[in-house]
Formats: C-alpha cells, sequence, structure tokens
C-alpha cells in the first residue's frame, strides 16, 4: 500500500465536521429547494403558474423571508445553481438572507443523469467536469455544503452491480473534491420507489447499495465525519398491493443504515420521494423512535414534502404571502420535531399507541 | 441483481443475535485460550515445562478452574480442537464446567496461515474445507462461536490490495459458513503491531482493513448482528520511537473503528497482540472512557494478556493451581472493569486522564 498522503489538514478536517453537525443540530433539517428550471416547471404547472425565472424568483422569497425562527427548524437549504445568485424584491442576495438567519447554504452539484449502456435503462449521474474550479467558486460565494443525486431503480435485473458501482464510484469522486474545498458533500444515493416490490426487498436492494457507497467513500479517502447522506427511507415500491405501518418503515429503514453507515456519518437526512407532506413526517417520527441504536442525527432533506402545501396556498398570487408562509413553517416545526421523535399527529392516541407496533429487528 | 435467496431465517437470526449479545453483555469479556500445540510449546518452554498433551490440559485445567467470580467478568472462552475435547481431574469436560458457568464455548476453526505467492512475505488463512460439517459438529458438541485469525503487516509495501481483499474475502466465507450452523462468528482481521510505523499510519492501514472486511461481509450476506469483530488496537508499531498514552491509542482506535464498523455490530472485542497485562487493561479502559460515541460493547477477547501471571504463578507445579488461578480471575476482574471504563489501574485517577484525549479532527 503506498505511504498515506492525508487528503485533508486538521483545520479542513475541524471545518468540515463543524458545518456537517451545524446543519442537523437539535432536530434541525434541511430544505432541499434546489429543482432545477425544468423541475420548478413541473411544480408550478400544477398550480397554473407560468415557469418564469421571475416567478422561480418569488417562491423562493416567499420560503426564505420567513420569520427568524425558522432557523429551530431548518440548518440548511439546498440551492439551484440560479438561485444562488437571485436576489429578494429589496435587492439582498438570498443567500445573504439565508446567513443572516444562520442557515448554511448549499448547493446541487450534479449535472443530471447519463445513460449507461448495456444496461436495463440504468444511469449514472455526470458534473465531476471542473467541480473542484465550481467549488471553489461557490465556496467564496458563501455555499458551504453540496449536494448530489445518484438514482437506482428496482426492476428486472436492476440495480446491476455495476449501476451501484459506478454510481457510488461518482459520489465517491464527487464527495472528495467537495471537501477538497470546504464543501461538505451530501452523498445521496436514492433507490427509486418504483414498482412492485415489498419493503423487505427495497431493505436488501438499499443495504447493498450503502454498503457499496460506503466502500467507495473509504476508498477514495473521504472524511465520513464531514459528510451527511441523503438516503430513501426504506418503502415498499408504489405499486406493491401490501400496506406498512411507520413503525415497520421505521425498522426496515433503521436495520439498514445500522448495517451499513458507519457511526462517524454526523447525520442521515432522508429525502422525501413521492411520499406525502404527512407520511414524510409520520415515517421520520417513527425512525426516530424506533429501539434500535441511532448514533447518528436522523433528519430530514425535504423538497415537496416541506413545499406542497405552500405551493398550492401560493398559487402565483402575491396576497397570498401569509397563508403560503404559515404553510412552509407549519410543515418545518412538524419535521423538526419528527426530528426528535416528537411529532405527535392529531388524531392519533400518542406515542404510546405507535410504540407497540415495532416488529423486532431481527426478523428484517 | 438477482432476487435475494435469505441466507437465514428469522429464528437463526434470533439465536446468533443472542448468543453474541451474551458474549459481549456489559462487563463481560473472552478468554482467549486457543493457543495451538505449536503455540502453546513457546508458552510452556518460557516456563521451562514440557509441551505434553497432559501439560497442556493441567495448565487448562487451571484456568477453567476459576470460582464464580469469573461469571461476570468472562462471557466466552475460545478452545482450541484438542482441549475442546478433553477433561478435568474428575472426567467432567471442559466445555461442560464452562458451560455451568453460564458462558459460552467458542471454538478457533481456522487452519493456520499460508503464503500469498508474489507479495512480500504476505498471507492468508486456510481452513475452508469441510469447514461446515466442522461446525456442524462443534456445535452438536457445545460450541456457539468460533475464532478465525487473519494477519496483515505493516511495512513499506505491505498491507498489499491483493492481502488485504483476500483475507477480507476468507473471513467473509468462514463468518457465512458458521452461521449456516447457529455459530456465532468472530472475525479476526490483525494488523501486527511489528514495525517502526507511527500511530497515524496503523490508523490508516486498520480502517483500509476494516473497510474492505465490511464490504466483505456485505457481499457475502452475513448478519453482522450475529457477528463480534476482533480487531487489534490502533497502536504503533513496536519499534517506533515515539510514545503514546492510552488515551491517544483509545481516540486513535474509537475513530478507526467508527468510520468502518456497522452499529449492527454488537461488540468489538479487541486482541492484546504483544500488550503486556497492565498495558492491554488500561488501554482498554482509555477506549472505554474515550468521549466519543460508541455503539458497540467494547471489550476483550485476551490471551497472553489474561494469563501471563497465570502461567508464571504455576509453572508446571500442582501445588501452585490454586496462585494461579487466583492470578486468572485477577487480571478477569481487572480487565471487566476496563471493559466498563471504571479500571483504577496503578493509582492514576480517570479524571487527571480525561483531559488527555485530543479531538478526534486531529485523526
Amino acid at each position: 500500500m503506498a505511504y498515506r498522503f492525508p487528503a485533508l489538514t486538521s483545520e479542513q478536517k475541524k471545518e468540515l465536521s463543524e458545518i456537517a453537525q451545524r446543519i442537523v443540530a437539535n432536530g434541525k433539517g434541511i430544505l432541499a429547494a434546489d429543482e432545477s428550471v425544468g423541475t420548478m416547471g413541473n411544480r408550478l404547472q400544477r398550480i397554473k403558474v407560468e415557469n418564469t425565472e421571475e416567478n422561480r424568483r418569488q417562491f423562493r422569497e416567499l420560503l426564505f423571508t420567513v420569520d427568524n425562527s425558522v432557523n429551530q427548524s431548518i440548518g440548511g437549504v439546498i440551492l439551484f445553481h440560479e438561485t444562488l445568485y437571485q436576489k429578494d424584491s429589496q435587492g439582498k442576495l438570498f443567500r445573504n438572507i439565508l446567513k443572516e438567519k444562520g442557515i448554511v447554504v448549499g448547493i446541487k452539484l450534479d449535472q443530471g443523469s447519463a445513460p449507461l449502456a448495456g444496461t436495463n435503462k440504468e444511469t449514472t449521474i455526470q458534473g465531476l467536469d471542473g467541480l473542484s474550479e465550481r467549488c471553489a467558486q461557490y465556496k467564496k460565494d458563501g455555499v458551504d455544503f453540496g449536494k448530489w443525486r445518484a438514482v437506482l431503480r428496482i426492476a428486472d435485473q436492476c440495480p446491476s452491480s455495476l449501476a451501484i458501482q459506478e454510481n457510488a464510484n461518482a459520489l465517491a469522486r464527487y464527495a472528495s473534491i467537495c471537501q477538497q474545498n470546504g464543501l461538505v458533500p451530501i452523498v445521496e444515493p436514492e433507490v427509486l420507489p418504483d414498482g412492485d416490490h415489498d419493503l423487505e426487498y427495497c431493505q436488501y436492494v438499499s443495504e447493498k447499495v450503502l454498503a457499496a457507497v460506503y466502500k467507495a467513500l473509504n476508498d477514495h479517502h473521504v472524511y465520513l465525519e464531514g459528510t451527511l447522506l441523503k438516503p430513501n427511507m426504506v418503502t415498499a415500491g408504489h405499486a406493491c398491493s401490501k400496506k406498512y405501518t411507520p413503525e415497520q418503515v421505521a425498522m426496515a429503514t433503521v436495520t439498514a443504515l445500522h448495517r451499513t453507515v458507519p457511526a462517524a456519518v454526523p447525520g442521515i437526512c432522508f429525502l422525501s420521494g413521492g411520499m406525502s407532506e404527512e407520511d414524510a413526517t409520520l415515517n421520520l417520527n417513527a425512525i426516530n423512535r424506533c429501539p434500535l441504536p441511532k448514533p447518528w442525527k436522523l433528519s430530514f432533506s425535504y423538497g415537496r414534502a416541506l413545499q406542497a402545501s405552500a405551493l398550492a396556498a401560493w398559487g402565483g398570487k402575491a396576497e397570498n404571502k401569509k397563508a403560503t408562509q404559515e404553510a412552509f413553517m407549519k410543515r418545518a416545526l412538524a419535521n423538526c420535531q419528527a426530528a426528535q421523535g416528537k411529532y405527535v399527529h392529531t388524531g392519533s392516541s400518542g406515542a404510546a399507541a405507535t410504540q407497540s407496533l415495532f416488529t423486532a429487528s431481527y426478523t428484517y | 441483481m438477482p432476487h435475494s435467496y435469505p441466507a437465514l431465517s428469522a429464528e437463526q437470526k434470533r439465536e446468533l443475535s443472542d448468543i453474541a449479545l451474551r458474549i459481549v453483555a456489559p462487563g463481560k469479556g473472552i478468554l482467549a485460550a486457543d493457543e495451538s500445540v505449536g503455540s502453546m510449546a513457546k508458552r510452556l518452554s518460557q516456563i521451562g515445562v514440557e509441551n505434553t498433551e497432559e501439560n497442556r490440559r493441567l495448565y487448562r485445567q487451571v484456568l477453567f478452574s476459576a470460582d464464580d467470580r469469573v461469571k461476570k467478568c468472562i462471557g466466552g472462552v475460545i478452545f482450541f480442537h484438542e482441549t475442546f475435547y478433553q477433561k478435568d481431574d474428575n472426567g467432567v469436560p471442559f466445555v461442560q464446567t464452562i458451560q455451568d458457568k453460564g458462558i459460552l464455548v467458542g471454538i478457533k476453526v481456522d487452519k493456520g496461515v499460508v503464503p500469498l505467492a508474489g507479495t512480500d512475505g504476505e498471507t492468508t488463512t486456510q481452513g475452508l474445507d469441510g469447514l461446515l460439517e466442522r461446525c456442524s459438529q462443534y456445535k452438536k458438541d457445545g460450541a456457539d462461536f468460533a475464532k478465525w485469525r487473519c494477519v496483515l503487516k505493516i511495512s513499506d509495501r505491505t498491507p498489499s490490495a491483493l492481502a488485504i481483499i483476500e483475507n477480507a474475502n476468507v473471513l467473509a466465507r468462514y463468518a457465512s459458513i458458521c452461521q449456516q450452523n447457529g455459530i456465532v462468528p468472530i472475525v479476526e482481521p490483525e494488523i501486527l503491531p511489528d514495525g517502526d510505523h507511527d500511530l497515524k499510519r496503523c490508523q490508516y492501514v486498520t480502517e483500509k482493513v476494516l473497510a474492505a472486511v465490511y464490504k466483505a461481509l456485505s457481499d457475502h450476506h452475513v448478519y453482522l448482528e450475529g457477528t463480534l469483530l476482533k480487531p487489534n488496537m490502533v497502536t504503533p508499531g513496536h519499534a517506533c520511537p515515539i510514545k503514546y498514552s492510552p488515551e491517544e491509542i483509545a481516540m486513535a482506535t474509537v475513530t478507526a473503528l467508527r468510520r468502518t464498523v456497522p452499529p449492527a455490530v454488537p461488540g468489538v472485542t479487541f486482541l492484546s497482540g504483544g500488550q503486556s497485562e497492565e498495558e492491554a487493561s488500561l488501554n482498554l479502559n482509555a477506549i472505554n472512557r474515550c468521549p466519543l460515541p460508541r455503539p458497540w460493547a467494547l471489550t476483550f477477547s485476551y490471551g497472553r494478556a489474561l494469563q501471563a501471571s497465570a502461567l508464571n504463578a504455576w509453572r508446571g507445579q500442582r501445588d501452585n493451581a490454586g496462585a494461579a488461578t487466583e492470578e486468572f480471575i485477577k487480571r478477569a476482574e481487572m480487565n471487566g472493569l476496563a471493559a466498563q471504563g471504571r479500571y483504577e489501574g496503578s493509582g492514576d485517577g480517570g479524571a487527571a486522564a480525561q483531559s488527555l484525549y485530543v479531538a478526534n479532527h486531529a485523526y
């Protein structure tokens, strides 16, 4: 083995580790507001608003100019490139508004998917070219963390070993480059919920994927204490006929994580995938009440699950500002409580009722 | 990816997990009494005793006749094949004596190291042939866990990628086969302390080795909750001129484990390598007082570090048996305390040492 060449100095490690911990401290989570132009188009079309730069700016302004107390629930916000350089109606940069609230600013770094020839429509992710220079510039412009989404799917012959290996490797390269530039990499290996597979199968696949991701991060000398993980929760496929409780989802999820994610990783911020706002909150709450050992923070990095009500309340109209902001704050607070296992779903009989629904982990 | 074919049923998993948790219950560790005939030759020659089967039996009898005081600090005993089928002076099988104390019985199943051609003196470990059948027989005869030792060494060009991957693979095959027979595999990827490398180098190598081991265990569908890890502590090489405190060793060790050992693993039972009895206890204690969060039990699986004084007190004389057994019990109790961070050592209090922990971003 070659004599080791430290990838990071002590000071660099300290900075990265502190940023990561700040983002997930005390039940805080992440607002994923990094929808690309195309994805925002989908969102805006549903509320019949035209997909213009100004409309995108207006909606993000509503989210970012909420009351400062949002910083009790939101530790970080992921932005899309365009949004990083946008300003509010008074001409103040969004990123400064967020920083003044004590919220850490992040940036989506990947550049979309590319097909893997010879597979059943599987993909890898592009964006490594010139990534170091881009990261250096973003860091100068006030960004402290990055996000890169790799996608795997469950289907016939999928995910293949190639897809797992290739996506794990790309994630590790991205993570290594981020850290060289003082950015905490959020590592996102999403296993899509599309399909009719059951909970057990999703767990099996998630475990294989995460084991490969952490082996790749180790191979690439990534400093785990200065990273965050953004995985899918372990759920059945959307078309699976069997229904599972939040406690079953929680047990399968935490079991998979505790078999693969080293304790050095400070936080795990789940993606919401296709879940409704309430389901995303209920599942996160059950995860935090799961009786298995949980040495990392278990929090959220939600896009749709934090913004759906707000978007609907807005409808593109300035006079709906108050309703929009209230809808967003409500979800932020609910998820912060869920990240501490303290969320009380109105209508349920509270914590005691759900506790007994956990099935012992050795069956998973 | 082929559809999953579960390696174990829910009942099998529960049994394995229960065994593992019992071995590393709070305050308990393992007595490694599995020295091969060749290793025993070295131990016995140091006290001027002939290496006969009877002497080996008499010596193990000294250890196994320890009274109930060991029940609270010994969770498992690892046997060598010969000893596994031996009896005490009254004809009671050793395995039964141990089981009657509520201690779990383990068996060494590897068959020693063999060279890896094309490397700088590196090795892999053999023993996979017929292992399934051997495990099945050992389980019937009272064993609930097993041990398999792989060896890696640090030098300019080692451990090589081949040595790491080959040893990780062989450990994973062994682990998989054990679990099929209701036996908890102790996974031992020992990195030798030979050399003049510093603490940081050992930590770096340990992290690479452990990452490879856990990837291999995942690839081989091994149920982590039903395994134990027996690693080296992270220490400088024997010939390294820099001296490190137990707190520095603890911080480097726990940092390496936190970066590589999934929380699902119920316990880490350190080997003592060349450490003295006292060093092994002090280091284990410091590890258990380390301020970093530690999701697994951190305890001992000691051979020499539990037996050195006992061996010396015995010197092959039946009359010395009682005193020798006392020496063993004392060491066992001290390590039981160290496994809870409650060992006071030779007088130095815990508080003074606490401040010697350097923040982990330096590692």
